[in-house]
């Protein structure tokens, strides 16, 4: 058994101590200090503590992971604090509380530490006066083109113009005119008049990011975001600039115009494109894919994803999308292909079956294979890709579950060892039968005499021996996969299996996060989850049952893979748990 | 008769006097420096030790000198806000970013006696352990920052700065930073932030209280060119000395910067409170009294972002009667004494010490759009409500001042003005930009309307004229 599985990845802190402040008359207990953007504990602030309260407080520029510098003014409050007496104590009422002073200047609720027995109003007269100011101040040089702004439906100037907005406006004058549909870098536009000047994509890019590529040109109302002469923006972090934005002002290139955002249904996900396991929701529309969104997990990714992941997504819904299934080039059903195929690894003996799984198929998939893998004897391992690694996100490990594969017992802690053997095996006749999911190996393949000339070094994909001329001595050779490739052409059952946005399941990632992904799209044709005619397959060769629902699927393997143990479907959450790995 | 007082201009306006350090030695230059560096610890009543640091700083508090800046807070407390257990080391900045419209006061200590300045900063930098001081000089005085430089190296080259002062063991050096020309790095985080290098945006406070957390995220004092010089003449005299020129909590001299319809358009130091804006305007050692035939409109009495007063306007000032009781009196506008105080009573502020007059040829809607358009080019754009604020109301003057406008745009300007100061925005220049509108609209609103008004009658009468018949062909 191993160690019981943790929902936190850090150390419990030590206990943080509370105060109490009133949040408009309603007494609350908060933390004194809160993780700021950095996860520095610092004082917390009224608008942390409203958040503790339940109590909106309208803001642009705050944005709980990046620095504070309280620009746009939307969140001021008004506060209170004990009355100090002439002994400079507080002074306290008949009826035994404080006195509270009344401040009389606001104060922005984004940057302002509370303090004991603080009291903060947001709901005066006064505040809401200030707010209905600050948006109208925003919205009198804007272009107000709702109608053809793809942040319509989630922007915040839509959202705080139904509180604070005036029907009509009383602007008499003529709007400042700024640059429009500016190229930025080869993923963002932006759109200087929609901008609203809070700055977040500036602090994005210099704080998170590391690439102080963004700055503001210009002075006063004609202040424009703007990038150095002659360099783009161009990191990989970009498109968070984007999600960060809570206006119009920079679009994506590949999303912008593409689809009215509240037509989008939003799936939670997982990103496939690395080992990181960026949380993602899938923003789709009649099984089409429109766009990934980073998806909050301070486990993981906190409100990121990089560029490369984000945008990898259009493979889905490729034209070469295997759609059929396949019996010796024929098409076949299911069930006609699965009953063959059973019958023939029923009576295949022991050791003439080998099997090459992916790293990017689920635990649950990776699970059920392995326990074919126990019942045929077979040798098996998976694909290793490799490339570069950064500071923020990115991990030099490309396969989304290569610790699912480890875990359930597909491969050794080195991935890939395996493949020598399996060649061999296959060289010497031993290996008669090879089943493949998800990997393209025939492309890959490089003679043994060659390998070491084109050692794996920068290579995404790991090379290994297992040649198309090798894979030609097979009798049987099985892949499942979801593009129409080089292994496919040589299969005799070719079984058309569904991306991760077209079924449920749970990938391990590389600091062993196990976390579920839902369904956003149907998959093509007769293609279908792995896990489901993995079922089929395992209940017909092994005899056993009982994994016809992801989760009861998930549950059953939670009790058997020691890692795994104590962990529900359920309990995974929409962040996942992460387990010793 | 009210007299000027010189302090600070004492020798800068004599016949010969010359900026550079010879002179200054002549007139008893670093004198104030040796004695401050002499000062020996002192035993106190309570058995603790009194460093000459605190001694000097004790007595900038007992001076009362208040800011030359522009706020008027006083110099003593400013400097007890420094954070200095730290551990870091703690920078002081001379402010010389002198750029408030009708402000000229700075610019004559730095041109005609810099030594001055530089005496009154390594006092202060002595008094504050501060080995490392920067004046952050208007990028449009070249000049003064040329003359600077060469003082500082003059300083330098007789131990004044540099390594072991004067053999005092006390580490000091100044340096000269040009801004590029913008007013917001005159307010002081966002000339901090224009020191490091970035765009000038004010801080904001808190956290980032320069006390605290300024220059290069250490503690910082940022003083005025005039405060820092007149630290030496309180380290020279003794705090209490210094108190008893001007006012009882208006202490000190000033120097006043008269400009605007006035025969006598000038720099005038005064001991604050001693003269008041009727005699800086009228009497023939100040103002000498407008133009001839002309009469008094309007006063800006502290720089430009002050609230203007209007010829004949009354207040009732708190005084105190000869048992001592405090009593209202109604004082005329131009009976106000020019110090913090009064002018706060009456609802403005002394600001920069600069007079700016308006006699009746003014268009008071004219005048301000000039203000106006100053402070819409000026505002940083950090935050929301000045960005588009400043802009806003400039339009709309611009609009009034070039016959677009309507009667009911005083109360639309007044609406827009409003919308601006108040702790709305980060600093100060939200008050700045937005109080003169306020301010001339509540005093002269009638001016405004009609302006609007005359334009609405012209265009309706334009509109209702048969148009010329245009040719149909060509």
């Amino acid at each position: 058994m191993s160690t019981a599985a943790t929902t936190e990845t850090k150390p419990a802190a030590p206990a943080i101590e509370k105060i109490k402040v009133k949040i408009d008359g309603r007494e609350i207990e908060v933390p004194r200090l809160t993780a700021d953007w950095s996860g520095k504990l610092t004082p917390t602030t009224m608008i942390q503590a409203c958040e503790l309260a339940k109590t909106d407080v309208p803001h642009y520029c705050w944005h709980p992971k990046l620095p504070v510098v309280g620009n746009c003014r939307m969140c001021l409050v008004e506060f209170g604090t004990p009355a100090l007496g002439p002994d400079r104590k507080p002074v306290i009422n008949p009826d035994g509380s404080f006195k509270i002073a009344k401040s009389p200047r606001p104060a922005i609720a984004c940057a302002t530490p509370i303090a004991p027995n603080m009291e903060i109003y947001t709901k005066t007269p006064a505040v809401k006066q200030m707010r209905e100011g600050v948006l109208e101040s925003l919205l009198i040089n804007h272009p107000l083109d709702c109608p053809i702004c793809d942040q319509a439906g989630e922007c915040k100037l839509q959202e705080y113009s139904v509180d604070y907005g005036q029907a009509e406006s009383r602007f008499a004058e003529a709007k400042v005119h700024k640059p429009k549909a500016v190229d930025l870098g080869p993923r963002i536009v932006l759109d200087a008049e929609r901008c609203i000047l809070c700055t977040r994509c500036i602090r994005f890019t210099r704080d998170i990011a590391g690439d102080d590529a963004l700055g503001i040109i210009n002075r006063g109302s004609y202040n424009t975001i703007a990038t150095f002469p002659g360099m783009p923006f161009d990191n990989n972090y970009t498109l968070n600039t984007v999600d960060v934005c809570p206006v119009g002002a920079l679009t994506s290139k590949d999303f912008r115009f593409q689809m009215r955002a509240w037509f989008l249904k939003e799936t939670k996900s997982v990103c496939t494109s690395c080992a990181t396991g960026c949380n993602v929701l899938i923003g789709s529309r009649e099984e089409k894919i429109y766009r990934y969104t980073p998806r909050d997990n301070d486990a993981v990714n906190a409100s990121w994803m990089c560029d490369a992941g984000r945008l990898n997504y259009k493979w889905i819904s490729r034209a070469d999308r295997l759609k059929d299934v396949l019996v010796r080039g024929q098409k076949s059903t299911w069930t006609a292909a699965l009953n063959e195929l059973s019958d023939n690894l029923k009576k295949a003996p022991a050791g003439s079956v080998a099997i090459i799984a992916s790293a990017r198929q689920t635990n649950e998939e990776l699970w059920l294979i392995s326990k074919l893998k126990t019942k045929l004897g077979a040798v098996s391992d998976s694909i290793a890709r490799v490339g570069d690694a950064d500071k923020l996100l990115v991990s030099a490990d490309k396969n989304p579950n290569t610790n699912g594969a480890r875990l359930t017992g597909i491969c050794f802690t080195e991935m890939g060892v395996n493949l020598q053997k399996i060649a061999d095996g296959i060289e010497a006749g031993k290996i008669k039968t090879l089943i493949v999911f998800g990997e393209n190996i025939a492309k890959h393949g490089v003679a043994k005499s060659k390998l070491r000339d084109k050692e794996t070094v920068g290579e995404v994909v790991t090379e290994h021996t297992l040649t198309p001329e090798l894979l030609a001595k097979l009798d049987t050779l099985v892949v499942s996969d979801i593009h129409a490739n080089e292994t496919t052409k040589l299969a005799h059952f070719v079984l058309p299996g569904a991306a991760h946005a077209e079924k449920r399941g749970t990938f391990t990632s590389g600091k062993g996060r196990v976390q579920k992904f839902m369904k956003a799209v149907e998959a093509p044709g007769d293609a279908k989850a792995e896990w489901e005619f993995l079922h089929d397959l395992v209940h017909n060769v092994t005899g056993q049952n009982g994994f016809v629902t992801i989760e009861g699927l998930f549950n059953q393997m939670a009790k058997e893979v020691p890692a795994f143990n104590g962990l529900t479907w359920q309990a995974l959450g929409d962040t996942g748990v992460t387990v010793q790995i | 008769m009210a007299q000027e007082y010189k302090l600070i201009l004492k020798h800068a306006d004599e016949p010969g006097y010359t900026p550079d350090i010879e002179c200054y030695l002549r007139h008893g230059g670093y004198d104030t420096l040796k004695k401050a560096l002499a000062i020996q610890p002192k035993a106190l009543a309570d058995g603790k030790t009194q460093s000459p640091q605190e001694f000097i700083r004790q007595e900038v508090l007992t001076s009362g000198l208040r800011g030359r800046g522009g706020a008027g807070f006083s110099c003593g407390l400013k400097w007890s806000f420094v954070d200095r257990k730290s551990g870091k080391p703690i920078y002081l900045i001379c402010n010389a970013d002198e750029s408030e419209p009708g402000t000229f006061k700075d610019r004559q200590i730095i041109h005609k006696d810099p030594h001055q300045l530089i005496e009154g900063m390594i006092v202060s930098c002595f008094a504050n352990d501060v080995k490392l001081a920067y004046i952050y000089i208007r990028g449009e005085m070249p000049e003064g920052a040329k003359i600077l430089n060469a003082a500082l190296k003059e300083a330098r080259a007789k131990n004044f700065l540099g390594k072991n002062i004067l053999g005092s063991g006390f580490d000091c050096e100044i340096h000269v930073h040009r801004g590029a020309g913008a007013y917001i790095c005159g307010e002081e985080t966002g000339l901090i932030e224009s020191l490091e290098g970035k765009r000038p945006y004010p801080r904001i406070k808190p956290p980032y209280f320069p006390a605290v957390l300024g220059l290069w995220m250490c503690p910082t004092i940022v003083n005025n060119v005039e405060t820092l010089c007149n630290v030496k003449h309180i380290v020279a005299m003794g705090g209490s000395e210094f108190a008893k020129l001007g006012t009882p909590n208006n202490t000190g001299t000033r120097i006043v910067s008269l400009s605007g319809h006035v025969k006598r358009p000038g720099y005038y130091e005064i001991e604050v409170g001693k003269a008041t804006l009727r005699e800086l305007l009228f009497d023939k050692n100040f103002g000498g009294g407008l133009r001839d035939g002309r009469q008094l409109k309007a006063i800006i009495p502290g720089g430009s972002s002050s609230k203007v007063l209007k010829a004949g306007e009354k207040f009732k000032l708190k005084k105190k009667d000869a048992e001592g009781k405090e009593i209202l009196v109604e004082t005329d506008m131009l009976d106000l004494p020019y110090d913090f105080d009064s002018l706060a009573q009456a609802g403005t502020m002394s600001g920069s010490s600069a007079i700016i007059v308006m006699d009746d040829t003014v268009d008071i809607v004219e005048a301000l759009a000039n203000l106006s358009e100053f402070y819409a080019h000026e505002s940083c754009g950090q935050c929301t409500p000045c960005r588009e604020g400043s802009l806003w109301m400039n339009k709309t003057l611009q609009r009034l001042t070039h016959g677009q406008g309507r009667a009911a745009d005083a109360d639309y300007l007044g609406k827009i003005a409003d919308n601006i100061p108040g702790g709305r925005t980060i600093c100060a220049f939200g008050e700045a930009c937005s109080w003169p509108v306020q301010s001339f609209l509540a005093k002269f609103k009638d001016d405004f309307v009609a302006k609007g008004k005359a334009d609405e009658e012209r265009r309706a009468k334009e509109a209702s004229e048969p148009k010329k018949l245009e040719a149909a062909h060509h």
